[in-house]
């Protein structure tokens, strides 16, 4: 055998196996998340059989009809959830944003002493552990009365955003040349007017992407959630998955049914922004 | 009398400090205070009894806070390491393709959309020994004729709860890993391709070089939220059977909520928050020397 023959047969193999390794990988990503919204379109009798049917007999939406269906049938207050939901994180996002907006544009422009170790600090109040975190806030918040209010927690949400917020849009304000805002002061703007007029356009894509991770962070957290939401008033969807568990079973059926309800805006808001996501942590850390 | 007159950027930072110092900095004084009593939530008058380090002591004389830590510390070292190595091996993977990578980079991020409570379900069901889908398939494909209890035995309910916090993070490291390797420049790796490199020599003398700033940015970014690993755990196993699944994090929610005890519980958590803490500066100090490295410094 010549060796260009056997160079290139050991290059097919090789591009085979990345194929095949890329291929299994690709699966084990996928599968979980389809698994669960298979499952919320087949009845509990076909979840539950033993044997396991693996090809579904039958589909239906039952289990996404009981779950709208209210309280009193096995039904879960899935639309007050929902609200519940949307208000927080809409209104924690918004507010987390002018926050990030204020304290990136501080860092991105403004030299000043300690800026490092600010930012660190600031950094850091993320890393408590949200756990740690619940103890002091449930006992201030039991004190204040803010405990199971969609007040209490934007309040908390938005502090939860703003260390990341602040990261994101840093790094956008820096991508926006100085001489820019410079120009524009040149030719007769305030300062805040350069902002809004030239700076904020330009990087607004990023801002946009940052609201939107914050956003999901609010839709998805849990730990400080279960402990300030008691009633269903204020009760995230998060929470409200742990209605389906009782103390021997749990409804697989009804538990994936919600799971699909809360992945799908999750889903398509990460589609929207997922460009500048990257970017923007990529280039806020690597610049810094 | 002339107006005090603060500097700008302290102005433009103040509602976040003042955001953070109240949900963050005075809970946290709060409960440093009441680590230092023998606060219970059911008798409010205890919160004003002085009792010194106790608490401190009767954690750090606990077997099972010690075991606890020392679970939470392995399972962040391993978890952090595969999730960077399969993430790393992903990148390259979906860098070597050619033909539909926007795609793949979107399924890549599937992950990263779910909920941790929602992985914890997820996987709770899939594990499960009765109609999970590890068992079920595993049966049918004749590997196994009897359940096997993945969260039930101590290992492989830690090796259930890895892999669901694997599963989650990875695609942060691969996507982050990935935007490295497309800001590489092409000429050193062209120059060392003509000097006659073997691709190994490559990867490890050019690539990763480069690459480094990118994965301890996904370090940094993990290490700021690696307790969300608490909602995994207290849904899949809730610490439990028996202790053996237990997490600093799980143990901390149990005497506080549960037993009640929240001067013993934060004592506990400020132990946890030194242990994150920790972790973040040592990445954060990390990510600075591998761009000073880079020239990409100040």
């Amino acid at each position: 055998m010549d060796i260009n023959l056997r160079h290139r047969i050991r290059a097919r193999l090789l591009k085979a196996a990345q194929m095949v390794t890329l291929f299994i990988a690709m699966s084990i990503i996928c599968i979980p998340g389809l698994w669960v919204v298979l499952n919320s379109f087949r009845p509990t009798v076909e979840i539950m059989a033993k044997p396991p049917v693996w090809i579904p007999n039958e589909l239906n939406l039952d289990h996404y009809r009981a779950m709208f269906g209210g309280v009193g049938q096995g039904g879960v207050p899935v639309l007050q959830y929902f609200t519940n939901s949307l208000i927080i994180s809409i209104t924690s996002t918004l507010i987390a944003i002018l926050v990030g907006m204020a304290g990136g544009y501080a860092f991105a422009r403004y030299r000043f002493k300690g800026k490092g170790a600010i930012f660190i600090g600031l950094m850091l109040t993320r890393a408590v552990p949200g756990v740690a975190l619940s103890l002091p806030l449930f006992i201030v918040m039991a004190r204040t009365g803010l405990i199971d209010t969609h007040i209490g927690l934007i309040i908390v949400y938005v502090a939860m955003n703003v260390p990341f917020t602040i990261w994101l849009i840093d790094g956008f304000f820096r991508q926006v040349p100085r001489e820019l805002a410079e120009a524009a002061e040149i030719d007769g703007c305030t300062r805040w007017q350069a902002f809004w007029k030239v700076e904020f356009p330009v990087a607004r894509a990023g801002v946009a992407s940052a609201g939107i991770f914050a956003f999901l962070t609010s839709w998805n957290e849990y730990a400080l959630a279960s402990q300030l939401t008691r009633s269903t008033f204020s009760k995230t969807m998060p929470v409200g998955l742990r209605d389906f568990t009782s103390e021997f079973t749990i409804n697989w059926g009804g538990m994936c049914a919600l799971a699909v309800l809360m992945i799908i805006p999750a889903l398509i808001l990460t589609f929207l922004v997922q460009k500048h996501l990257i970017a923007g942590l990529t280039f806020g850390g690597v610049k810094g | 009398m002339s107006r005090l007159k603060l500097p700008q950027w302290f102005v433009l930072l103040l509602p976040a400090i003042i955001i953070l110092s109240a949900v963050v900095l005075i809970p946290l004084l709060l409960s440093l205070y009441s680590s230092f009593t023998p606060y219970r939530l059911t008798r409010p008058e205890t919160l004003y009894k002085w009792i010194g380090t106790f608490n401190y002591e009767k954690a750090i004389t606990n077997a099972n806070f010690w075991a606890a830590f020392g679970r939470t510390v392995l399972l962040l070292t391993i978890a952090l390491n595969v999730e960077m190595l399969l993430g790393l091996g992903l990148a390259l993977l979906v860098n070597r393709v050619t033909w539909g990578q926007r795609g793949l980079r979107t399924l890549m991020m599937f992950p990263m959309m779910f909920s941790p409570v929602l992985v914890g379900f997820q996987f709770k069901f899939i594990f499960n020994d009765n109609v999970g889908l590890v068992n079920n398939a595993l049966q049918s494909l004749g590997f196994s004729d009897v359940a096997i209890p993945w969260l039930v035995d101590a290992n492989l309910a830690m090796f259930s709860i890895i892999f669901a916090e694997v599963w989650t993070s990875t695609s942060v490291f691969a996507i982050l890993i990935l935007a490295g390797l497309f800001a590489i420049p092409r000429d050193p790796l062209e120059a060392a391709k003509v000097d006659g490199c073997t691709p190994w020599q490559t990867f490890r003398h050019i690539t990763l070089p480069y690459l480094m700033p990118f994965i301890y940015i996904a370090l940094a970014i993990r290490s700021l939220d690696v307790a969300r690993a608490y909602d995994i755990v207290q849904i899949m196993t809730n610490g439990g059977p028996a202790r053996r699944t237990e997490l600093i994090w799980t143990m901390i929610g149990r005497t506080g909520y549960v037993d009640a005890k929240m001067g013993y519980a934060n004592a506990m958590g400020y132990i946890s928050i030194f242990l994150a803490i920790f972790f973040t500066i040592y990445f954060f100090k990390k990510l600075n020397a591998a761009r000073t490295e880079l020239g990409m410094g100040g």
